[in-house]
Parts: structure tokens; C-alpha cells; sequence
């Protein structure tokens, strides 16, 4: 790649980060936040996306950001109060600047209407006027340090005379008048003569002072302009005198002299005399500079090094960045590792190699080194969830927006950690769960207020460890779940009985339910063929549960609870009609041998069975998979009694248990597709590959919930 | 003699500029992420040059320079300021604290070349 | 030298296989390796034709037992049948065919398209015929092996 092109990609990932970070101040600073450090971050943000867009020229984002940066400016040095008002702006700002760099990322072209409405928004709320000298920035041409200087009717002389006599300051700055001959020879041929009259003797010297003053004659067809800007980082610090040379009545010739040879000798005949053992070059006394002169050596000419680089070297926390590849190899590797390590067990097993045999006990630390290895390479993949909450504020911006109510979104355990994949399923759902609590959670302003509540309502992000998994609760304080709504709609499509005797739990619940939605008016908002369902569904898949708690005019809480990572699971390893399959741990609450005494039939196919007097369906999974067939005989078998991601429990009938293990998933989908009944598959100690049961699917198949024969439907199409 | 100049900013895309420009010519490039950290480096580098952001968190430019400037060691090493055009009272102040010269942002790759080959020999 | 780049810009490789007495080939471009079989473990609710997966170096396989995928006899693996690993659409599978035959270089010109009388699932798959030395190879597109994936919609 073009090492510009990578540049470009990492100034729009810094872009990302400048505006989580942006945002976040300034919804600190709406909480209250006005120390200088949140102030000054949130201006950094903004001073830096507009630094690296003009360096790309970035026109329309520099101009925007220009704008924001001045607003910001004002409130930094205390020329503007941040009050709501203003934060509201400034936060729609930053919306739009973040609009703005995506567009310019994707390489389109936003509505300029977008940018220069929040601009004059922005301009509007007063502080000092954002100039126009916007676009200095933005012009690469703008970048010359100097202007080239009109040129005169008049020819510019080509001969000049320079005098200059540095101050002790100048030299306090690190400039070196050696700099200044050199810059000067770069004109043009010079002629140097030293003016050493000031210095004192070696006894009374100042060893920081400043005592030799310079005269030059230069030869040059640049104009003065050029010889000033030779000056132009000492002007304060040296007394300069440029003037053409026929001014000075110059009485001798500037003759073609070898600048170098004038210089060195110069410098040399200072060392002897005044520096006997000239010291290192460390101490910024200019007469000890004893450094050889090449003259105008291109720089460049210099081999270039193997640049070493301290990337990222943050002091707090030092980090480096990887390629997700790599981790992802790592990840897969450990993978194998395990699925090696557990072959060589099996191996060491059926050779018959005692328990307490040195190989099995070595064996045994090569297991465990080897889940800590696997456990630790899962958290380089481990993420805060910062990055899927940062999203949400602007989302409830919107939304909130589009309804006309108030929300103040509040966020908490943002650093919590989780394994990257899982962070990306999130934002979908959590999205979803955000847009439900504020259309549907939420009441109007004008409906809170005759509650007697404030108009603004509060929706809260929260997330925690609990138990090996990720909690994520999304809460709001609106009108909870209408819970007589909720029934009669639930009816009225069907999904219940009409007397159906429902807990107030699992009326709530009811809104998980495929096609139910509550909403009078399809919102904009809600209303985009997206329901709870689809939620519950995607959170399902990734192996979590997703529940909710309600209290009539109190509000909702959501309840998402999830696995810390997605590439590993514990499961049980069963055998079902001479196939290893694996059930997932999470789901399995026991084992039990079932007795013949304790099944029932139930109708034409279904059976039950009595547990500790309830009544469960029982489902063979050899049948359900369609390996073996549904009448044969339960007993022998072994049942696990499992409860389903919606709280319902069912018992499943296996051959035989052959212990309990953890595996590393494997995908079906990266070659092939998902198929009915399996989450996914794994690799066994034999090589072989086993498939995890997807024990929700088998269960609602069997309870003829239909996803399962819809899939089947579809699948029979494809193959057509 | 292979030159190190030492760059302090914050931004990633900058050090990235930098880096790619002060390479492409010939220079040793070391890196820090703020003032604080420049510092640090110090320790255990000697860079021929130093080019600094100014506002970064932690410890902005002035800062820095002033620190770098408080050690006798380091009283000879050029700084050069990163500074937009607008910016004249923070030239200015990045004087006072002791800095050498200065390079206008957005610079290009020549700009900036040239800018370190008049204060380093 | 510039003959053989005009000639190879305008040649092929195949790989030939015997499915059934019958010949087919596919382009050697998508094939990754050429393996025995081992036993698969079977997915539920898969067309006859699918046999199951298999451990390719971690990733998990599906191995479409060819005949049956064109209407021919169901094969009876053995240890002697083969596993022809190839890429199709960005997936990886295993084909499995009763051995492989050839290696054919061809001109771009010389696969037909398959005659009017064929049966409509083997024009499914067969894109072209090509002769070579009195033989008839039935070149076979893998795009259509597998279900398409847009047909899965959740």
C-alpha cells in the first residue's frame, strides 16, 4: 500500500477515536464535568481531526471543524458558558462532524446544508467570530512558512550586507549562529568576516554569554525576503541589519570565495583562541561549536537508517497494536493445540497407561499449561465495551429526536471486557433494545409531566461480569410494559389462547414473541420490520439470554446475558445413535436415567416425562436429528433435563454421557451453511469432527414451534 | 552521521507524517506520544532534533520544552514547534519556553526537511 | 519466448476425475489438495448428497459425494475414493469422486457446450464437454455444488 494510503487509514481510525472521545467529553461535560481536562480533551478532539484533515486537504472538514474549534476556544478560555443550551449544539456538532469524516472516509459528498446549519448554529451562540481565515488551514499553499514578496519595479540588488550579533538568548533557544552562515552560504556566495571585539577575557567570560557579532557579504539572486527568513527563528534574539552592499559603499569586492574553506578557518582560528580542548558539543556555547561544517550537505544524502520507533509507547498503559489476523491465527493455533493436546491423552488412555503413571501426570500440566495459554491469548481479543456504548448516545439523540421526548442516556462499566466477536454482535441488538426503551419504554414529555415525573426520562447502559458471562442490562423509568395491551394484542394474533393464564413474567415476555409488536403507529423508528423477536434471536445465536423485568409506571429493564467469548464452550460430550454430539454446559441443569415408569405417551408422537412431579416433554434427540428412529426405547438411554434461552425446561435423551469437556467452536457457516439442530461443530481429540447441539432449536422443533420446518422448507427449495 | 530527530504529538496520523517524511530523508525517527513521554525518551536518547506538537494531553508542548530545556544536557538540542498558520500566540509562548523554530501545519515533506536542516547541523 | 505466453494466456488446466465410469474434470485453479477419504460425521436434516464434514487442518469441510450430486448412483466410500478439496465462492469443500484420472491441458476453445439432450441436472452442473483423445471429459462448474447461500434467509 502506499504509504500515504495508510496514513490516510490510520487518520480516519484517529478520526473514530477523536470523536468517541469528543462525544464523551461533552456528555461529561452536559453531566456537570467542566474541569479543564475534559474541556481540553473535547477541544483536542475537534483541533485534531482538522489538523489531519488539512494535512489530506480535507477542505469541507477543516472548514467545519474551524468552526467547531472556535466555539470550542471560546469555551476553553471562558468566553462562552457551556450551559444546556450550548451543549446541545455543540453535541449536534459533533454529529455532524462526525458525518463529515465518514464522508470524506467514503469519499462522498454530504449535503451542504448539513454541515452549514450546525455551523451557523454554532457561530450563533457568539464568542469571538470563527474568522475568515478558515480556509489557512486548508490550502496546501498556505503551508509556505513565507509569501514571496512582491517584486519591485526596481531590480533587487544582488549584492548584500548582513550583520548580525546574536543575543545570549538566542543561544539559550539551541539556534547556533553557525546555522545562520550556513543558511546565508545557501544564497549565494558569501565572504565572513567576525567581529570579536566584545569578547572579554577568558577570565571575566561568560561561559552562556554572547560576544562576537558577524558581517557578511553575500552574493545572491534570491530576494531580501529569502536572506530574512534566514532569520526568521532569532528575530528577537540577534540584532540583524540587512542592507544591498552599494548602500554600505562596500569597499571590497564580494569575491568569489569558498564559503567553506572561509568558515572552517573562521571557526578554527575561535577554537585555538579561545578553546584550547574543546569540550563536546553539549554546551550551547556557540564558540565551542566544534562542529566540522559540510557545507549544504544534502541531508538526504545520508543512508537512511532502519528507523526505530517507540510506537505508542503511552506511559499509563503501553500497548501495541496488532493485526487481527494474527491474533486470529494465534487464536486458531491454540485451538489446535488443545484439540492436540486432548488427542495425546486419548492416546495415552487407550495404550493403558496408568493414572499415576509420570507421562499422565506430565500430561495432565501440559493440559493445564495449555488452558492457560488458550485463556490468555482469548483476552488479547478481549475489548472494553466502550466501543458499542460510545455509539449509543447519538442513537438516542436521534431517536429521541424523532419522537419528540426527552432522554438522558447514562452508561456505566463501560471498560467491562468481552472477546471481540461477541462485541460486534452487540451493537445490533443493543441498538434495537435503545430505540425499544425510548419509543416504546418512554413516555411523551407532556404524559411524564402529568405523572409526575420529570420530562426527561432516563434510559440506562449497563454492563457487568457475572458468573463467566457478560450481563448488559438496558433500563428505562418510563411506563413499563402495558401488561393488559400486551395480552389482548397477544391474542388478538394469535399467540395465546384467549384463556390462557399467564404470570405478569410471561405476559411481559410475550414481546419476544415472532410478529408481536405493541405499537399502535409503526414509528419511524420501530417500525423497520424489526422486532424484540429478531432481537431475542440474534442474542440466541450467540449463546445468550435475553429477559425482561417491568414494573407498571416504574419502567422496563432488559436483561442480556452472554457468553465472554464465542470461539470456546463448555459442553457435555454424549453419543447419540453412534455419533458424538456435544450439549452446551450452560444449558444442562442435570443428568437423570429415566425410568420406564416415569414416560408417558402423549398423543401420537409426543411423550412426557414425570420429574419430581412435573410434567416435561421428552424429546430423543437421535430422532429429532433424524438418525434413529422415534419409537425406540427410551430406557437405557440417559436424559438431560435442560432449560431452554425463554426459561422453559424439556428433557433430552441421549445413548450414553462420555464426559464433560470444553471444545473450541468451529464454524458450519465458513463452508457450508447452518443447519438445522446445530449451533455449530467442533474437533475432537480423535480428529474427528463433532457437532454442538443447538438445544433450543431441537426443543421448539419438537414442541412444533415451526422455525425448525420453516428452515427445512427453505433448505428444500435451495436444493431444487 | 545518520541524524535522530525525536517527534511528540499525540495524533497517529501525524506521527505516521512524520515519520514517513523524516525516513524518506534520511533521518533516524524516534517517537513519543506527549510531553510526558518525549521526556522519558530523553532519558535514554540524544536526539539531534526534536519537532513537537503543542497541545497534547498529559503534558502539552510548552511544557515540554520547558522541561527540556531545564536539563543542561539537553540545552543544545533545536526544537521545532508543529503550529498552525493562526496560531501566532503560540509561537510566541513555544519561544519563550525556549523553542528554536517552528513548522506550519499542514507542512509538506520539503517543508519540513528544510525547516530541520536550518537549526541542525 | 512470446509463442508460449500467447499460448499459455490462451490454455487451461483441468483436473480430471472418474465418477461411475464416467469422466468429469473441473478447473485446477480451484482445487486446494487432493486427499483419501476418512469417515465424515454426518449433518441432520442434509440432502442425500451432502455425506457430512470433515477436519481439514481445523476448518470443517462439507464433502458432497459428486454422483449423487448429478444424479448418479449414490458412491460407497472406501479408502481408495478420493477427496478433491477445492474453493468454491469463498468456501472450501471436498468433493468426493471415485479417483482422479488426469491432469488436461486444453485451449480455451476446445470445451463445447454440452448438446441439447442432456438431462436438466446434469446440465446443472456440466458447463462443457471437451474431447480429448477420443475421451469425453464433462467439465463441471462447482458453482452451483453447494446450495446457493442466498437461498438460506433466516
Amino acid at each position: 500500500m502506499d504509504p500515504m494510503d495508510a496514513i490516510r487509514q490510520t487518520f480516519f481510525q484517529e478520526c473514530e477515536e477523536q470523536l468517541a472521545e469528543l462525544e464523551s467529553g461533552l456528555l461529561a461535560m452536559q453531566g456537570g464535568a467542566r474541569d479543564s481536562e475534559t474541556v481540553n480533551a473535547v477541544f483536542r478532539a475537534v483541533h485534531s481531526v482538522k489538523g489531519g484533515a488539512g494535512a489530506f486537504g480535507l477542505d469541507d472538514l477543516v472548514r467545519f471543524a474551524h468552526v467547531f474549534e472556535t466555539t470550542l476556544e471560546a469555551v476553553r478560555s471562558d468566553q462562552l458558558v457551556a450551559d444546556a443550551h450550548v451543549l446541545k449544539v455543540m453535541l449536534r456538532a459533533a454529529d455532524v462532524l462526525a458525518d463529515l469524516v465518514r464522508a470524506s472516509r467514503d469519499g462522498q459528498v454530504l449535503d451542504e446544508s448539513h454541515a452549514s446549519a450546525s455551523a451557523t448554529e454554532l457561530a450563533s451562540l457568539g464568542g469571538p467570530a470563527a474568522g475568515p481565515a478558515i480556509a489557512d488551514d486548508a490550502d496546501p499553499l498556505a503551508s509556505l512558512m513565507f509569501q514571496p514578496m512582491m517584486v519591485e519595479a526596481a531590480p533587487e540588488p544582488d549584492r548584500w550586507i548582513v550583520r548580525f550579533r546574536p543575543r545570549a538568548e538566542m543561544y539559550a533557544k539551541a539556534n547556533d549562529a553557525v546555522m545562520l552562515l550556513r543558511e546565508l552560504a545557501r544564497l549565494g556566495p558569501t565572504s565572513v568576516s567576525l567581529d570579536a571585539s566584545d569578547l572579554p577575557d577568558l577570565a571575566t567570560l561568560e561561559p552562556e554569554g554572547a560576544y562576537l557579532a558577524w558581517t557578511v557579504q553575500l552574493q545572491t539572486d534570491q530576494p531580501e525576503s529569502s536572506i530574512q527568513e534566514v532569520f526568521e527563528f532569532v528575530d528577537c534574539d540577534c540584532d540583524v541589519d540587512i542592507k544591498p552592499a552599494d548602500a554600505v559603499m562596500a569597499e571590497e569586492p564580494a569575491a568569489e570565495v569558498d564559503p567553506n574553506a572561509d568558515v572552517m578557518a573562521l571557526i578554527r582560528s575561535l577554537q585555538a583562541e579561545v578553546a584550547p580542548e574543546p569540550e563536546p558539543a553539549a554546551i550551547p556555547e556557540p564558540i565551542l561549536v566544534a562542529v566540522p561544517i559540510p557545507m549544504a550537505a544534502p541531508i538526504a544524502a545520508a543512508a537512511p537508517p532502519p528507523p526505530q520507533v517507540r510506537e505508542e509507547a503511552v506511559a499509563p498503559k503501553p500497548t501495541i497494536r496488532v493485526d487481527l489476523d494474527r491474533v486470529d491465527r494465534l487464536i486458531d493455533l491454540v485451538g489446535e493445540l488443545v484439540i492436540n493436546g486432548a488427542m495425546l491423552t486419548q492416546r495415552v488412555g487407550e495404550a493403558g497407561i496408568s493414572r499415576a503413571s509420570a507421562v499422565t501426570v506430565a500430561l495432565d500440566e501440559l493440559e493445564h499449561l495449555t488452558r492457560e495459554i488458550q485463556d490468555s491469548v482469548m483476552a488479547i481479543r478481549a475489548q472494553p465495551v466502550k466501543s458499542v456504548f460510545a455509539r449509543m448516545p447519538r442513537l438516542a439523540r436521534e431517536v429521541a429526536a424523532m419522537t419528540g421526548k426527552q432522554v438522558r442516556l447514562t452508561s456505566e462499566g463501560e471498560a467491562t471486557e468481552v472477546d471481540k466477536t461477541v462485541i460486534e454482535h452487540l451493537a445490533d441488538p443493543l441498538t434495537h433494545m435503545i430505540r425499544n426503551a425510548i419509543d416504546h419504554g418512554l413516555e411523551s414529555p407532556d404524559v411524564r409531566r402529568a405523572a409526575g415525573k420529570p420530562e426527561e426520562g432516563t434510559v440506562k447502559l449497563q454492563a457487568l461480569h457475572r458468573s463467566g458471562r457478560i450481563v448488559i442490562e438496558v433500563s428505562d423509568d418510563g411506563a413499563g410494559i402495558n401488561r393488559a395491551k400486551v395480552r389482548e394484542s397477544a391474542i388478538a394474533k394469535g399467540l395465546v389462547a384467549p384463556d390462557a393464564v399467564l404470570s405478569d413474567e410471561e405476559t411481559d415476555n410475550l414481546i419476544f414473541l415472532p410478529g408481536f409488536s405493541t405499537a399502535d403507529k409503526v414509528s419511524d423508528i420501530s417500525g423497520r420490520g424489526v422486532g424484540m423477536d429478531v432481537v431475542r434471536r440474534s442474542i440466541q445465536a450467540l449463546g445468550g439470554r435475553i429477559n425482561i423485568a417491568s414494573r407498571p409506571g416504574k419502567g422496563s429493564t432488559f436483561t442480556l446475558s452472554l457468553p465472554l467469548t464465542l470461539a470456546v464452550l463448555d459442553g457435555m460430550v454424549v453419543t447419540v445413535a453412534e455419533q458424538t454430539l456435544i450439549v452446551p454446559l450452560t444449558a444442562i441443569i442435570e443428568t437423570l436415567q429415566p425410568r420406564a415408569a416415569d414416560i408417558h405417551e402423549m398423543g401420537d408422537a409426543a411423550r412426557v416425562i414425570a420429574i419430581r412431579g412435573t410434567y416435561l416433554p421428552l424429546i430423543g434427540v437421535g430422532a429429532a436429528l433424524g438418525w434413529a428412529d422415534p419409537e425406540r426405547s427410551v430406557t437405557g438411554g440417559v436424559a438431560l433435563l435442560i432449560e431452554g434461552e425463554d426459561g422453559s425446561r424439556a428433557v433430552l435423551l441421549v445413548d450414553a454421557i462420555q464426559g464433560q469437556r470444553q471444545v473450541v467452536i468451529k464454524s458450519l457457516e465458513a463452508n457450508y451453511r447452518r443447519v438445522p439442530g446445530v449451533a455449530a461443530a467442533t474437533i475432537l481429540g480423535d480428529g474427528r469432527v463433532a457437532l454442538i447441539l443447538d438445544v433450543d432449536a431441537i426443543v421448539s422443533d419438537a414442541r412444533g414451534d415451526a422455525p425448525f420446518a420453516e428452515t427445512r422448507a427453505e433448505l428444500g427449495l435451495a436444493y431444487a | 552521521m545518520t541524524k535522530t530527530v525525536l517527534t511528540v504529538d499525540d495524533s497517529r496520523t501525524m506521527r505516521d507524517m512524520l515519520h514517513l517524511a523524516l525516513s524518506e530523508a534520511g533521518y533516524r525517527v524516534v517517537q513519543a506520544v506527549d510531553g510526558l513521554d518525549g521526556l522519558e525518551v530523553l532519558k535514554g536518547e540524544k536526539p539531534d532534533v526534536i519537532v513537537t506538537d503543542i497541545n497534547m494531553p498529559r503534558m502539552d508542548g510548552f511544557g515540554f520544552i520547558e522541561g527540556v530545556r531545564s536539563d543542561v544536557a539537553n540545552r543544545a538540542i533545536p526544537i521545532l514547534v508543529l503550529t498552525t498558520e493562526s496560531d501566532a500566540a503560540k509561537k510566541t509562548r513555544a519561544r519563550e519556553a525556549g523553542a528554536t523554530g517552528w513548522i506550519i501545519k499542514p507542512f509538506n515533506p520539503t517543508k519540513l526537511v528544510d525547516a530541520l536542516r536550518r537549526v541542525a547541523a | 519466448m512470446l509463442d508460449t505466453i500467447v499460448a499459455s494466456a490462451k490454455e487451461r488446466e483441468l483436473i480430471a476425475f472418474r465418477i461411475a465410469e464416467q469422466e468429469f474434470c473441473v478447473d485446477i485453479m480451484a482445487v486446494r489438495e487432493i486427499r483419501g477419504w476418512a469417515p465424515v460425521t454426518p449433518l441432520p436434516h442434509s440432502p442425500s448428497f451432502l455425506r457430512g464434514v470433515l477436519n481439514l487442518r481445523g476448518a470443517v469441510l462439507p464433502i458432497v459425494d459428486l454422483a449423487a450430486r448429478l444424479g448418479l448412483p449414490a458412491t460407497n466410500p472406501t479408502a481408495r475414493h478420493v477427496i478433491i478439496v477445492a474453493q468454491v465462492n469463498g468456501q472450501v469443500i471436498g468433493l468426493l469422486v471415485d479417483a482422479v484420472s488426469d491432469i488436461l491441458t486444453i485451449g480455451d476453445g476446445s470445451i463445447q457446450p454440452p448438446p441439447e439432450v442432456a438431462s436438466g441436472r446434469v446440465r446443472t452442473f456440466v458447463q462443457g464437454l471437451v474431447a480429448i483423445e477420443g475421451r469425453m471429459v464433462s467439465f463441471i462448474s462447482l458453482d452451483r455444488v453447494l446450495p446457493r447461500p442466498e437461498a438460506e434467509a433466516a
